[in-house]
């Protein structure tokens, strides 16, 4: 045992944890990638005039909303077939679990298009489709782009979730070294510093992206 | 105009109701518009004159009755005895007769002052880029904004706004054009320009126009016919000059006082 933290012990832990960091940001980038696509379908959809697709929907919607991420990924996981990669399975279930959120914030983005634009569109004779193209779409999507980034931060931080789920991303490469060598401070501790090193600065530019859109 | 097809009015509306839940704005209103026509619509907030500019742009359902235009049903239709809806369809075919300016200029401001106006010239009517190029930079010379063709609509006044928004509603070279309180959201030493421009649009073309304004000079100056509102219905309808000097209803005459001063 001795010391409570060791330097040495930091600097061997931490080529795995970046090694973990990567798999980390892939598993943000590609399930933000997933939420983002997924969730203006979700919103688009959630507009539909037949309530046949709006009711079952939102029952839905509300499901994955009001159950635990991890209890989504243990499930998904042990359902399964066993061939498909653990980091796959993260990628679905935290794109499709973060795309109910960010269609809420498309919902709210189209919402905030003034009904002055549609009626100029209408005024031009513009077809329903294009109008959502060249008109509504652009401005909302300009209004989502600061709940996008505080969906990936908050999604990058939930990524130690994967852990049920066997993929080593930074927590679980923390942990392994941990069981190893019974040292999980200055592991556990980097892997607080990395999340922050990367947290913090994407959260920076974030508010600078509100401050410029408001 | 003599000829048949002149006799068909551009605009008629047939015993329109509109409501808004139990409120009633219009409760079988009739009236025509003569092809080529400039009418102004006058009269106090509530009158129910913007709900008639709004319904001839379809941005309203009608509660009953038809509107027509050039003769052709538009939003609504009786088969037999039945009042349907027309489909959006049919309806986009009659809608590219009537344009409109806005209040408060709707511009899109995602798209430069260029992009505005070349849209729909493109993508509804199906002309060449270059073409509806061509015909936007004729349209903006026209209302004096040559030099800011590739600018932000964000980066405009309230007066180059409109001025914009004038050409992009041309460019869709309509056969009416309906004009919302277009000089309302402008400060007063702008004024003047907009309605210069309009004034120009209605001495070099045949565009029937129905303007709904609080400007009664350029009212007088343009319209063939104005057009006093009260309750959602006409109260006294009369040519400018009379309107203007001579009412004969006490409704015209107090909303006259009220607005001349």
């Amino acid at each position: 045992m001795g010391d409570i933290w060791s330097w040495e012990r930091a600097w061997e832990v931490l080529p795995e944890l970046l090694r973990g960091l990567v798999v980390t940001i892939e598993a943000t980038v590609v399930g933000m990638v997933i939420a983002s696509i997924l969730g203006l379908f979700i919103a688009l959809a959630m507009r539909a005039p037949t309530r046949w697709v709006r009711v079952p929907l939102k029952f839905v919607v509300d499901f994955i909303r009001m159950t635990p991420l991890l209890v989504q990924l243990v499930f998904v996981y042990l359902l399964s077939p066993p061939w498909v990669p653990g980091l796959v399975i993260g990628f679905i279930v935290l794109g499709v679990h973060y795309a109910t959120y960010m269609s809420e914030v498309y919902r709210a983005g189209i919402e905030a298009v003034p009904r002055g634009q549609w009626e100029a569109a209408t005024a031009l004779n513009m077809a329903r489709g294009r109008t959502w193209r060249a008109v509504i779409l652009p401005q909302a999507i300009r209004n989502t782009l600061p709940g996008l980034g505080n969906y990936a931060i908050s999604m990058f931080k939930e990524t130690p979730f994967l852990f049920a789920i066997s993929v080593v991303e930074m927590y679980t490469a923390a942990q392994q070294y941990g069981a190893g060598t019974f040292s999980y401070i200055e592991a556990l501790t980097m892997v607080g510093l990395l999340f922050l090193a990367v947290s913090y600065p994407t959260s920076l530019l974030v508010r600078r992206m509100e401050i410029r859109l408001a | 105009m003599t000829t048949a097809s002149g006799d068909v009015p551009a605009i008629e509306f047939k015993d329109v109701v509109k409501r808004f839940g139990d409120n009633v704005v219009l409760d079988g209103l009739n009236f025509s518009v003569p092809q080529g026509q400039r009418i102004t619509l006058i009269g106090p907030s509530g009158s129910g004159k913007t709900t008639i500019l709004r319904l001839l742009m379809t941005l309203e359902e009608l509660s009953g009755g038809l509107i027509l235009i050039d003769g052709d049903p538009y939003t609504h239709e009786y088969r037999g005895d039945k009042w349907v809806s027309i489909p959006e369809k049919r309806r986009r075919v009659v809608r590219n007769r009537v344009g409109m300016v806005f209040q408060q200029f709707n511009l899109f401001p995602n798209m430069s002052v260029l992009e505005n106006i070349i849209e729909s010239p493109v993508h509804v009517l199906g002309k060449s880029k270059d073409e509806a190029v061509a015909d936007a930079e004729r349209l903006l010379d026209k209302v004096g904004m040559t030099e800011k063709r590739d600018f932000n609509t964000n980066q405009l006044s309230g007066g180059q706004q409109q001025r914009v928004a004038i050409a992009r509603a041309l460019a869709m070279d309509p056969e009416i054009l309906l004009l919302d309180e277009v000089t309302s959201a402008l400060d007063p030493e702008i004024v003047a320009d907009v309605l210069g421009v309009l004034k120009e649009i209605a001495d070099t073309t045949d565009i029937t126009m129905l303007l709904v304004t609080h400007e009664m000079q350029f009212a007088r100056e343009v319209s063939d016919r104005v057009l006093m509102f009260d309750k959602g219905q006409i109260v006294e309808e009369a040519d400018p000059e009379t309107m203007f000097t001579n009412p004969r209803h006490e409704r015209t005459q107090e909303f006259l006082k009220a607005v001349l001063g």
